[in-house]
């Protein structure tokens, strides 16, 4: 197996893009990787979509519109659309690093994008719902949030972290948001804010949900090898780890931890050779504050109990212990679904390029993304190295 | 809209929390399996209908104040995860009861509540709701 | 052979609501009308009840009693309502399926304004008598919508019974019962038609106490009876008065009729009302006990029954299931807007 590197990035401002259609968002954010790598395109042998749903545009087949509208499909290039819910684009990620890594494929273009603003709220909600179990969840009338929702009653009830803290996620995300030109809220909040803002599903609120939006990212990856011949600024892929749980939560034996997470990081950490304390910089699936919460305890950078606490008291800023979501992560950058997931490997590879301009973390090593489907029915965590 | 037959076949399970028990290992699920995910190839044939316990307690719940369409006209509503009195975890919504008094571990029962209706002039399913169990 | 009721069960929706409310909405004088009519309140039903899952509710209590009865003896499924959920898709289907009664068995749905549920009790005892079913089930519900701002809107309300009719270990001995029926135009809904009409004072003298009486005198010449020879006796009771009076005209005395009038706390019923009042008498009674039912449904008819408690009484695990004064406690009280948002009367968006 070969060791596989990211040579370019390209990500679309995130929001509700009115005036851009799917298909332009998506070619956008592949020009982008392209150009950054220094490519032509041409060489690209293989694409790979993380795309949410066709049911936000209607139109399924989303590879082949992605493969004829960057210009791929005049080659015949193979493209794939993976779908995982929330990690749909981490999962497109993890199938881009086995494809140059197992020797089948010499340079990949891995995307993701989604279009959420082409359809009305309540149905948007209603596809979201449905990442949940649709049959046993979704139709006996919970909704995605109330199902992290009744996460959080539950974290609070057992000690683990208060509403403050779990609040404070949002707090944390909006302070990054607001130094990244991309940023669909570019304005940082006050815990108040959060707190005062109306409930969705009690406990939680507006603020501590992530909200829809239209936008695109993608990687271009190449071997290792050849990517210390190209002459462009690369990371190496330490890991691309994915791991599955239940689908509905009321099947976990305990849900105040995704072990998809748990399960993921430690394959993670035992391929890179590293330990949780060695990343310095991580995105993480905060389409809801209580997940955050989650992923900083399930991730290892936190003792549970510990990781509210930490997140309250700004050790999760950049300059704290650990610079978590410093693109705003979904809350304040934005959460087109599919998108997400590409979208943190663009941020950890920029962050370890040093190109992440007003929010570069200094020094970075080691950085960690992690994706989440549904309730943590399937989790991707990546590690990207600084070489 | 999905045809009659999906939620019909979905009946005894909907009405009467009909689940599985895997003859092998013992463990029972909801909604039913046709494989013990601990068994796997060894609870092949030995899956059975099982019927879960009606009464258990709450083991945590979220108050819906953005309601899906379906039930736009129930909101405010909550909804729960119920520890049944025979192990099982299952969610679904918590009517008849004061919002304000919802809490960890009351005990509830279920009862055969209206979900959904595909229309005016579409079928109407029920399926199982919670009620405290005073 | 002897038939009777083995088991039964009853249901009201929780919620309630004061005709001095819905008085303040239209303007009138609401605790007038509420003592007019002696209804102190009336019952509601949740958005999400109609009268597929009150029956169900009902037969559940009705069948958590006879623990040894198994469900798939059951040979027949009666639901008596003016508001069923489908016009054409039987509740009784339903309902068999949610007692796990099915396959082996026949159902129908029954109309016939107040008097569907007594209807069904008839049919079960017929089927239960010749030997044609073991067990048949009868269920009188109703969810019924008062005209807002009429009348009826004081007093249309919800809930069910539901009986096991049988001839093994009978509680209470049907001894007999007999009907009396005309075509009488005093209350009628037309196919697609939303709320009732009716014809005003004509729903007295020639409709519910024509028949009521007629039907009652009867049953006393046929089982050679007077009312004191009964312990209690359960009219039909679109309103609190109506009974009160019906019962003087007979001969039977306020304590008779206490427990078996529930609409002055629940409002009418309509299909409910009969087997509700007659659930209640039984959560009262004791072996020997001996009651008189005359139902009466518009358009128009009467049913009447003549009951024996039996011995089998003392042995009948009613504590498995709550009495219905159990299920009437703690009320929750709506003001009229919540009150037409459980009744589906606020238009939503499409």
């Amino acid at each position: 197996m070969r060791e596989v590197a990211i040579v370019g990035t390209g990500v679309t401002k995130f929001g509700e893009l009115w005036d851009k259609s799917f298909r332009s968002i998506g070619i956008e954010a592949g020009i982008k990787a392209i150009e950054d790598a220094g490519m032509s395109g041409s060489e690209v042998d293989g694409i790979f979509i993380g795309n949410m749903s066709s049911r936000f545009i209607n139109q399924q087949h989303i590879d082949a519109l992605i493969a004829d509208y960057s210009g791929m499909a005049t080659r015949n290039v193979p493209a794939v659309r993976t779908e995982a819910g929330g990690a749909s684009g981490g999962v497109a990620f993890r199938q881009g690093v086995m494809a140059v890594a197992s020797g089948m494929h010499e340079a990949v273009l891995v995307g993701g994008a989604e279009k959420m603003t082409d359809l009305d709220d309540a149905s948007t909600a209603s596809v979201m719902d449905s990442t949940a179990d649709a049959e046993w969840e979704a139709s006996m009338g919970l909704t995605l949030t109330s199902l992290y929702a009744m996460i959080a009653r539950r974290l609070i009830y057992e000690g683990t972290a208060t509403r403050e803290e779990i609040a404070s996620f949002a707090v944390n995300s909006h302070k990054h948001g607001a130094l990244n030109p991309n940023a669909q809220y570019k304005s940082p909040i006050t815990l108040d804010t959060v707190l005062r803002s109306g409930p969705v599903a009690e406990p939680l609120n507006v603020f501590d949900c992530a909200p829809y939006s239209d936008g695109a990212a993608a990687v271009v990856m190449v071997p290792l090898d050849v990517a210390k011949k190209m002459g462009v600024d690369y990371v190496k892929v330490a890991a691309a780890c994915q791991a599955s749980d239940t689908l509905a939560l009321f099947q976990r034996e305990d849900i105040t931890t995704f072990k998809a997470t748990t399960s993921a990081a430690k394959e993670a950490y035992r391929i890179a050779g590293i330990e949780a304390k060695d990343i310095s910089v991580a995105e993480v699936h905060d389409d809801y504050t209580v997940g955050g919460i989650m992923a900083l305890q399930d991730l290892g950078f936190f003792k549970k109990g510990e990781a509210g606490k930490a997140v309250l008291e700004g050790q999760a800023e950049l300059g704290g212990k650990i610079a978590v979501n410093t693109s705003g992560g979904l809350k304040a950058r934005g959460y087109p679904v599919g998108a997400s997931g590409v979208a943190q490997i663009v941020e950890i590879a920029d962050q370890l390029r040093n190109k992440a301009d007003k929010r570069q973390v200094a020094n970075a090593k080691y950085g960690l993304a992690q994706s989440v489907g549904g309730t943590g029915s399937a989790v991707t965590v990546s590690i990207l190295e600084a070489i | 809209m999905a045809t009659v037959a999906k939620e019909w076949r979905e009946i005894p399970a909907r009405y009467n929390l009909e689940g599985s028990e895997c003859g092998n290992c013992n463990r029972k699920f909801f909604p039913k399996r046709s494989m013990c995910p601990f068994c796997r190839r060894n609870g092949f044939g030995k899956m059975h209908p099982y019927q879960v316990s009606r009464k258990g307690k709450v083991f945590t719940f979220s108050v819906i104040h953005e309601a899906p369409d379906c039930n736009r006209n129930l909101k405010p509503y909550a909804v729960a995860m119920i520890r049944t009195d025979d192990g099982l975890l299952i969610s679904g919504q918590l009517v008849d009861v004061d919002l304000s008094k919802v809490e960890i571990g009351m005990r509830v029962r279920s009862v055969l509540r209206k979900l959904d209706e595909d229309g005016a002039s579409g079928v109407i399913h029920y399926g199982f709701k919670f009620v405290p169990d005073l | 052979m002897d038939v009777g009721i083995v088991s039964y069960g009853a249901y009201v929706p929780r919620y309630r609501i004061k005709p001095e409310e819905i008085g303040r909405v239209w303007g009138a004088d609401g605790k007038g009308m509420g003592k007019g009519l002696k209804i102190d309140q009336k019952s509601v039903p949740s958005p999400d009840e109609d009268v597929i899952t009150i029956s169900s509710e009902a037969a559940r209590y009705m069948m958590q009693r006879v623990p040894e009865v198994d469900p798939k003896e059951i040979g027949a499924v009666y639901v008596g309502s003016e508001s069923h959920p489908y016009a054409v898709k039987p509740s009784s289907g339903v309902l068999a399926e949610v007692i796990q009664a099915t396959p082996a068995l026949t159902a129908a749905d029954l109309e016939f304004a107040c008097k569907a549920g007594t209807a069904g009790i008839q049919m079960c005892m017929g089927l239960v008598g010749s030997g044609i079913v073991k067990y048949g089930v009868a269920v009188g519900a109703d969810t019924s919508q008062g005209a807002p701002g009429d009348a009826l809107e004081y007093s249309a309300s919800s809930g069910g019974a539901a009986f096991l009719i049988g001839s093994e270990k009978i509680i209470a001995r049907i001894n007999k019962t007999l009907s009396f029926t005309t075509d009488t135009p005093d209350f009628w809904r037309r196919e697609g038609q939303p709320y009732p009409s009716h014809g005003g004072r004509f729903t007295g003298d020639p409709a519910y106490f024509k028949h009521i009486v007629s039907a009652a005198k009867m049953m006393l010449e046929d089982r050679n009876t007077k009312p004191e020879d009964y312990d209690y006796a359960v009219f039909h009771q679109p309103n609190g008065k109506f009974p009160e009076k019906v019962a003087k005209m007979l001969g039977f005395t306020p304590e008779q009729i206490q427990y078996g009038l529930l609409t002055p706390s629940i409002g009418n019923t309509y299909s409910g009302a009969v087997p509700l009042g007659l659930a209640n008498v039984l959560d009262k009674s004791k072996p020997g006990d001996r009651i008189f039912v005359t139902s009466y449904g518009s358009g128009a008819g009467s049913d009447a029954f003549d009951i024996t408690v039996t011995d089998e009484m003392k042995n009948y695990k009613r504590e498995n299931a709550p009495t219905l004064e159990k299920v009437l406690e703690n009320p929750v009280y709506l003001d009229y807007a919540l009150y037409a948002k459980f009744k589906g009367k606020i238009i939503m968006p499409e």
